[in-house]
């Protein structure tokens, strides 16, 4: 590797002009800017509200959950584990994303799998979505295609820790709704 | 004596010194598979392949012996390409098993495949499949002859080591394939080294088959208790991933080399008997009062026992006896002969077993099963078998007052006598011991004992030789090591007595019993130091 050179642009400061250094004429510009956005939104909304006029939109804020936003398709988005054609998980409890995971919030128990051709599978496979980060790591290391990030349920919550804690069944067939388009 | 030069190194060997030989003194590293140096050579995996100049072809480094003159190279581009080309034969038939293979991350496919690999499969053909996958051939091991690579190691290992020739190849060519002869089972003492020569994944340990992958274990060197030969051996413990096991700490127990003990091996009684670490351990301090029992803490425990001990005492030294066993460590017998001879000055402080003698045999079992006779002998403990039947006896007709145990299970050593009876006699009984047992259940006081791998010492093996145990695992539960314990009471009875680990404990064992002269942790090091 060469010398790394870091690039740098000079960005000067604008100078206030005489118009400006007077103060009130700016002060009054940015609140006649304010209240047009406001008095627009309000209006709006209002008609909103009795249905009309809804393909003007009107704030940029999404009215999540009411509205919904197109995510791109590779965002992360919760877990889930692929099936093999017959139902049963395409993992082989090979702990790789249990290794790579930086959260350490995955927890797999192996065991033995009744087919010597596959001899292993999990007996449990438990995320902790309150520490996971969503880094992905998990999804890039899997050797079988086992675990994804596909199911844009975006909305993790609940009331408790241990609500935060997905087992192998929530993850084979996701409960959650997704929240995108 | 021939000097060769291996990539420019120079060298001189003993006459008759292999090539690979020569070249791991030189610190250069031969890729080999069937190559061990416990095991004869055969020869058949091609993988040390190397370059000797004026010899016309590429000669196996683990079979030609240096001669004087001899120029070798091991890493030049047709030496690698010689690689390359033998993992591509040797993978022909081998399944991508990897992620269910409890070799992966110790096998010696995927470490060369790294470094010599040819990455770009040029093999379009269908594998030939061998038998079926996955069978168990014997209580210990499972054979995968896909991932098998013919190198023939267990070959050589059952005809030359365990001399039980279990293992033959069948067949030839692409078809030959490992296997057990018919009608019989991979079932000898020493069956699960076959486990650890086997370069890849085709034998695996059946006990820690998909209990956790290799790269979670943490290693500590120590010594094998189970017998009085002191196998070098390997400590792995999961302790970062609880969730693997149910819990479980202690993994596997691998041996380490040593020439002057147990060569590259270890027996199978020593390799699975470590469960009764993470198992029916006692756990804290208890204290049983007709037919109650209350746990509780150390120090009152020991002020309670030291109490009571001293309740007897004052009546009479001769009804109060310390069995100390073999299963302890030099440093631990040296103080508990310092405290109870020395500072408390009982005349009976008796070495006991705790296990019976079993089975011995030419190649590393021995029939006395307990790791530091020698050492109690050195330090002064005979096992004297009339002494404890006296104290039996006296302790049945109502004669002994108290009993120290340390971890000797008098219920199951003596079953034909009335043990019960004789501990519910006694004014003050206190086991000091890691694991529930028979006794256990009814003495007075429990004193929860770390075991070997959780504390620091040394075993003096049959041999003489003092070796190493380190604590690869925290003590489970309140447990402490037997020489915290001895300290504690040491505390109590107000003596002065400042060690703070066990190897100051060591050097003042060194002082005053001979054997131990000039010793010390250091210079024991790994590999033990033989008394002189
Ligand atoms: S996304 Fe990252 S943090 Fe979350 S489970 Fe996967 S590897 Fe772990
Ligand atoms: S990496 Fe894939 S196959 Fe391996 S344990 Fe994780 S999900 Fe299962
Ligand atoms: S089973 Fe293992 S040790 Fe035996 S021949 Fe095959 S690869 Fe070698
Ligand atoms: S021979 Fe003895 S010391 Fe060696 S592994 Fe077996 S039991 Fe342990
Ligand atoms: S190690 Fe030399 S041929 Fe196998």
């Amino acid at each position: 590797m060469g010398a790394v050179v870091i690039r740098t642009k000079v960005v000067q400061r604008p100078e206030l002009n005489f118009w400006e250094r007077l103060y009130f004429p700016e002060v009054f510009r940015g609140v006649w800017l304010t209240s047009t956005h406001f008095f627009k939104n309000l209006t709006l909304h209002a008609f909103h509200a009795l249905g009309l006029f809804r393909r003007i939109a009107a704030a940029v804020t999404i009215q999540y959950p009411e509205q919904l936003w197109k995510l791109p398709s590779r965002s992360r988005t919760r877990h889930r584990l692929t099936k093999r054609e017959d139902g049963s998980p395409r993992c082989v409890a090979c702990m790789m994303c249990e290794t790579v995971c930086p959260a350490r919030c995955i927890y797999i128990v192996a065991e033995e799998h009744p087919d010597p051709h596959i001899e292993k599978r999990p007996r449990s496979f438990t995320i902790d979505l309150g520490k996971c980060v969503y880094c992905g790591f998990c999804v890039e290391a899997c050797p079988e295609d086992a675990i994804r990030m596909d199911t844009k349920i975006i909305d993790t919550s609940a009331y408790s820790r241990e609500g935060m804690v997905l087992d192998i069944k929530e993850l084979l067939n996701p409960t959650g709704v997704p929240k995108t388009l | 004596m021939p000097t060769l030069k291996i990539d420019g190194k120079e060298i001189t060997v003993e006459k008759g010194t292999t090539i690979i030989r020569a070249a791991e003194q030189l610190g250069v590293e031969i890729p080999h598979y069937c190559y061990h140096p416990g095991l004869s050579i055969a020869g058949n995996c091609r993988m040390c392949l190397v370059e000797v100049e004026k010899m016309p072809k590429p000669q196996i480094a683990c079979h030609i012996q240096c001669l004087d003159g001899m120029v070798v190279h091991t890493q030049t581009k047709s030496v690698q390409k010689l690689r390359e080309h033998i993992l591509e034969f040797l993978l022909v038939n081998h399944p991508l098993d990897c992620p269910v293979c409890d070799q992966a991350g110790e096998c010696r496919l995927q470490d060369y495949y790294m470094k010599h690999g040819l990455y770009d499969s040029r093999l379009n053909e269908n594998k030939v499949k061998k038998s079926a996958k996955a069978v168990p051939i014997g209580p210990t091991i499972m054979l995968d002859s896909e991932r098998c690579i013919l190198c023939s190691r267990c070959v050589r290992f059952t005809d030359e080591i365990s001399k039980t020739g279990e293992f033959g190849i069948f067949n030839r060519g692409d078809h030959s394939e490992i296997g057990i002869y018919p009608g019989r089972e991979l079932d000898n003492k020493y069956s699960g080294n076959v486990a650890d020569i086997c370069p890849v994944g085709a034998l695996t340990d059946r006990d820690f088959r998909f209990k956790c992958r290799v790269w979670y274990l943490a290693k500590t060197e120590s010594i094998c208790p189970g017998c009085a030969r002191g196998c070098n051996i390997t400590v792995e413990a999961n302790l970062e991933r609880p969730h693997h096991a149910n819990g479980e700490r202690i993994m596997r127990l691998k041996p380490r080399f040593n020439g002057e003990v147990n060569d590259w091996w270890m027996c199978d009684a020593g390799r699975y008997g470590y469960k009764f670490i993470d198992h029916d351990r006692l756990l804290e301090p208890l204290i049983r009062n007709q037919g109650t029992v209350q746990t509780t803490g150390w120090n009152d425990i020991v002020e309670e026992v030291i109490k009571s001990l001293k309740g007897v005492l004052k009546k009479s030294k001769d009804e109060l006896a310390v069995l100390v066993s073999p299963e302890m460590t030099n440093e631990e017998l040296y103080l508990a002969k310092k405290l109870f001879v020395k500072e408390l000055g009982l005349e009976r402080v008796l070495l006991l077993r705790t296990k019976a003698d079993g089975d011995q045999d030419d190649l590393l079992i021995r029939s006395d099963k307990h790791p530091n006779r020698k050492g109690a002998e050195w330090i002064g403990f005979e096992e004297s078998k009339r002494a404890i039947q006296e104290v039996i006896d006296q302790g049945l007709k109502g004669g002994l007052k108290g009993l120290i145990l340390f971890g000797q299970d008098l219920a199951a050593l003596y079953p034909g006598r009335n043990v019960e009876d004789l501990l519910q006699r006694l004014d003050v009984s206190v086991f000091v011991g890691s694991n529930h047992n028979l006794t256990s259940e009814h003495v007075q006081f429990i004193l929860p004992a770390a075991t070997y791998a959780e504390k620091n010492g040394t075993f003096t093996n049959f041999q003489g030789r003092v070796q190493r145990i380190r604590e690869a695992i925290p003590p489970a539960g309140q447990s402490k090591a037997e020489s915290e314990i001895l300290t504690l009471f040491a505390d109590h009875l107000k003596l002065d007595w400042s060690y703070e680990n066990e190897e100051q404990i060591f050097d003042s064992l060194r002082r005053s019993v001979p054997q131990f002269q000039g010793m010390n942790y250091s210079k024991i090091g790994r590999e033990g130091v033989p008394v002189e």
